[in-house]
């Protein structure tokens, strides 16, 4: 069990963007970061949150495509659509529970994170995974992420009625069997608790 | 018109006319700050590279391992470097687009002249620096050795640092040298030297993780030193509870087990009444305070009166906030406590560095594994760039310039009489306030942009425009260099070779990775063919920073940061050696007092007693707001790197204003409007960012940029009587909701002072 997986810890990080800019200076796509980092609310949280794709099991991305343009390769890694292929029809980027692919009018194209399978694939770690300072994104082994980590690593997403099995591992609270999103209505508040330091003095 | 010898000597500026010698518009639009926001390729695939480089990053005192790409002769990209033992690969947005200096366009690749009316013009090398020379013998001649002074950086090699403290005693003979580690590690220093006698990071980062408990004491980890935050959340995951103190909820204060919103300059509350609290509670160590300290008592004394609630008030929160800190730092078996610039940039900087170290002292958790203390440097060579000998105060290996011990030793090693070699000089600060008051005349300015950096911009640039001759070392041309005679091209981190001191004290190896551009040079050369034409030839007659590296081993011999241990090779193989390194076959020394051996010649630690006072302008009716200034993560310092970077400049274009919503909404301030932020001394005009995780009688500004943009117009001119260091976390101002600004320098891209 020393496979090395991908393994994102949300709590870790701290917004730096390092793996934003780390991701264009691969060979493979130079100059067009795939990585997403989110803003959860700016105004009441430091809260950040990167996105990789999390190369599902079964690729929704693919199953929706028209063209068949979205491959995976034998060891379960999802691929941006095929140049010859890819129609632009967008399809993906609506199908994708993480937001993850990336409609390129200029190129029109999909493109998005492929694992650095240039790296992975020769034995390397993801470019965004070696330089995160927070270690919110670490390519290592479940085994060590077990030893060295508080919470647990899984990969079962519930949203609603599907299910999806990734590739990438999130790092949540022990106990924790699987993710089940809280969805939030469009345009309604965010159930979160702000962090309000103006609160905190009144020792609300 | 040129001067060779003193005859032909042209002194311009009359005061009123003494500006810039072109519009900023113009000065900007040929020098920049302009992006590079390609490779020098372009963004094609680089393939296989000629080599790849090991050397270090030159931004931030981390200064992590990186591997430089080098293709034909130029740098193409980066590969982390993962064997390195600190970083282990990991790197900021700093760190990764550091490469994309080399090839810019703002490159300054000849010396330059100032031309009235028309900015500046091309000369040779020759004249260039025979007029510099001239100057500077002019200027002495006249006025006496110490009417020309030079200021320096924290981001300078050991090997720069420690030859411009030579040049300043031995070529130049001013007293007059400073750096801008004034602005930055100098209350820590001088703390850790008066409680420990040893100025320096207790402990290596690898001791982070072991602690049970961490302290954060004005340190936003996360953008300021964003690798420290992997320690960090490994000491959590094995179990520590993390306290964190702030004004503002940084992203490393997100998940703390407590966060403490201080007031800007509070600290001493909460310290001292953390103390108390220890005491009370019987959570001092007496056995190591009776065998390894002196001075105790008065400690204990002062913080009698230091209930929590007394030290709340001074503190600005509630009182269960500290003694929730003091039980989770009490009781426990091993801590960390890591501090900043927060409580560093003071008036009373020091003393508030002495408060927090009493709470290290009290609980003698200190010389063990798991049990430290750090400050976190800030600059690039932030540790290093303080023991080398350009402090005004001090001679090479941390010697004390007026000790006549520390004098006569670095004089034999010089080969200079003792007496040749000046006293103590002035301060950045009140540098700037000599040449303000027409007392200093002459300026040689290297790696320092003072005109962002400094506190009270309007009186620095009314400073600069009153030197007679002012001459500038830089690979870009800063705000400041706009106001120079002569501007001297000088060389990238990665384009020379040398060593730094990292955060940790661990001594470490810059690689020369490629060649200056064009006809810039290396900054030591420019300074030995200065040396040169003042007399001193034959005392920097170095053929290589490695020669400069071996006379430093040797001044720094029996200095408390002693490097004679350490060479080059060394070095590569050990990956770092940490002073105290004091003979050949010493491997370094990783942590500092082990067994509960301290600095001072009786071996013990002098913890000192530490009483509350007011910063030097609080708050009142007229200006009601605390402003507070600060670093974000894609920028450097002043930005005269970060600012030229595309990647860094899209990131974070320009500069804010966090304000908390309740004293926006009282204001009429709504999210995204331009705010004047006004205090005595000057305004800026930044858009607001409402956010609630800054206190509401406080608001943030970050400091890198220049112009209408600078927080540094409204900061005051304080510094801390002993250390120095200005004053950048408090001052009075008032806010108030302005139209977006349209004149020249709102029209100019927002990396030059402009709006996005």
């Amino acid at each position: 069990m020393s496979e090395l997986a991908f393994f994102i810890d949300y709590s870790r990080c701290i917004g730096c963007q390092a793996c934003v800019l780390a991701c264009e200076e691969c060979d493979t796509h130079r100059g067009q970061s795939m990585i997403h980092l989110e803003r959860i609310d700016m105004r009441d949280s430091v809260q950040t949150a990167p996105q990789v794709c999390m190369h599902c099991k079964d690729p929704i991305c693919a199953r929706v495509c028209p063209a068949d343009a979205i491959k995976q390769t034998p060891d379960g890694v999802t691929q941006s659509a095929l140049k010859p292929r890819c129609i632009g029809c967008s399809n993906c980027v609506l199908a994708c529970p993480f937001g993850v692919p990336n409609y390129q009018s200029a190129i029109d194209q999909m493109m998005k994170c492929d694992y650095c399978y240039d790296r992975t694939s020769a034995g390397k770690k993801p470019m965004c995974a070696t330089v995160c300072p927070s270690q919110a994104l670490s390519f290592t082994t479940l085994e060590h992420i077990e030893r060295t980590r508080q919470g647990t690593a899984i990969n079962r997403w519930v949203f609603g009625d599907e299910v999806v099995e990734t590739k990438v591992y999130v790092v949540v609270p022990k106990e924790t069997q699987e993710v089940r999103p809280d969805l939030v209505q469009l345009g309604g508040k965010a159930r979160h608790e702000p962090f309000d330091v103006a609160a905190m003095l009144e020792g609300a | 018109m040129l001067s060779g010898g003193g005859a032909a000597v042209r002194v311009r500026k009359e005061p009123d006319l003494a500006k810039l010698p072109d519009t900023i518009t113009n000065l900007v639009a040929r020098y920049g700050p302009s992006l590079h926001s390609e490779p020098e390729r372009g963004w094609q695939p680089i393939g296989e590279a000629d080599r790849l480089v090991k050397t270090h990053c030159c931004f931030c005192g981390q200064q992590c391992g990186i591997q430089l790409k080098v293709k034909d002769e130029k740098v193409v990209g980066f590969e982390p470097w993962e064997d390195f033992p600190f970083n282990k690969g990991k790197l900021c947005p700093k760190g990764i687009k550091r490469y994309m200096q080399s090839g810019h366009r703002d490159r300054l690749l000849s010396p330059l002249e100032r031309t009235e009316g028309q900015g500046f013009r091309k000369i040779g090398w020759e004249p260039a620096l025979d007029r510099v020379a001239a100057e500077m013998k002019r200027i002495q001649g006249a006025h006496g050795d110490d009417a020309f002074a030079v200021l320096t950086g924290a981001s300078l090699t050991n090997e720069k640092a420690y030859l411009m403290g030579k040049f300043a005693r031995v070529a130049l003979r001013t007293a007059n040298i400073d750096y801008n580690g004034r602005l930055c590690m100098v209350s820590a220093a001088a703390a850790s030297k008066k409680v420990f006698g040893v100025d320096r990071a207790a402990n290596p980062w690898s001791d982070i993780p072991k602690a049970q408990v961490l302290l954060i004491a004005g340190a936003n980890v996360a953008e300021c030193a964003p690798i420290t935050t992997d320690y960090v959340w490994q000491a959590r995951e094995n179990g520590a509870k993390l306290i964190v103190l702030d004004p503002r909820l940084t992203p490393i204060a997100r998940t703390v087990d407590l966060f403490i919103p201080v007031k800007p300059g509070g600290d001493i509350g909460v310290f001292n009444a953390m103390l108390h609290v220890m005491i009370r509670r019987g959570w001092i160590d007496r056995r190591f305070i009776a065998a390894h300290t002196v001075g105790w008592e008065a400690v204990e004394k002062m913080v009698e009166k230091y209930t929590p609630e007394y030290g709340a008030k001074i503190a600005g929160v509630p009182a269960s906030l500290i003694v929730k800190a003091a039980e989770l730092w009490g009781p426990a078996k091993t801590s960390f406590l890591l501090h900043a610039r927060g409580i560093e940039h003071h008036s009373k900087g020091v003393e508030n560095c002495l408060a927090a170290i009493n709470l290290v002292v009290g609980s003698g958790r200190i010389g063990r594994e798991g049990c430290g203390y750090a400050m976190i440097t800030g600059q690039g060579n932030g540790q290093g760039a303080r023991e080398q000998g350009q402090k005004c105060d001090q001679l090479p290996g941390a010697r004390d310039i007026d000790n006549p011990e520390h004098r006569k030793y670095i004089a034999s090693v010089w080969g200079v009489p003792e007496g040749s070699i000046p006293h103590k000089g002035l301060s950045a600060v009140p540098l700037v306030e000599a040449i303000h008051a027409g007392k200093i005349k002459g300026l040689l300015l290297l790696c320092f942009n003072p005109l962002v950096s400094l506190p009270d911009q309007g009186f620095v640039r009314e400073a600069l425009e009153k030197l007679e001759f002012f001459a500038v070392i830089d690979f870009f041309l800063s705000e400041t260099a706009h106001h120079a005679d002569v501007v001297l091209p000088g060389s990238l981190m990665e384009e020379d070779e040398g060593t730094t001191t990292n955060v940790e004290g661990r001594v470490i190896h810059h690689k020369k990775v490629v060649s200056p551009p064009a006809e810039a040079r290396e900054d030591w050369r420019i300074i030995c063919d200065l040396a040169k034409r003042l007399g001193a030839g034959d005392k920097f007659n170095y053929r290589s920073t490695g020669e400069i590296f071996e006379e430093l081993r040797v001044a720094s011999k029996g200095g408390v940061s002693d490097y004679y241990g350490i060479t080059w090779e060394k070095i590569d193989q050990q990956m770092g050696v940490f002073w105290p390194c004091p003979s050949l076959d010493h491997p370094g020394t990783p942590r500092l007092y082990e067994g509960g051996r301290f600095g001072h010649p009786d071996g013990k630690a002098h913890p000192q007693p530490v009483d509350w006072r007011p910063a030097a302008e609080e708050p009142d009716e007229a200006y009601p707001i605390i402003l507070t200034t600060g670093r974000t993560v894609a920028h450097y310092l002043s930005g005269t790197q970060t600012r030229r970077i595309g990647g860094l400049v899209k990131q974070t274009p320009q500069a804010w204003c966090e304000i908390h919503p309740r004293l926006a909404g009282g204001l009429g301030i709504a999210d995204g409007d331009f705010v004047k932020v006004e205090s005595r001394r000057g305004a800026l005009t930044v858009p607001a960012r409402l956010v609630t995780t800054i206190r509401p009688d406080t608001i943030f500004v970050p400091y890198h940029w220049p112009f209408d943009r600078a927080a540094n117009r409204a900061t005051i001119r304080a510094i801390d009587p002993v250390s120095k260091i200005p004053e950048f976390k408090i001052c009075a101002v008032r806010l108030s909701r302005v139209a977006r600004p349209d004149d020249a320098i709102a029209r100019l891209p927002p990396q030059a002072g402009g709006l996005s």
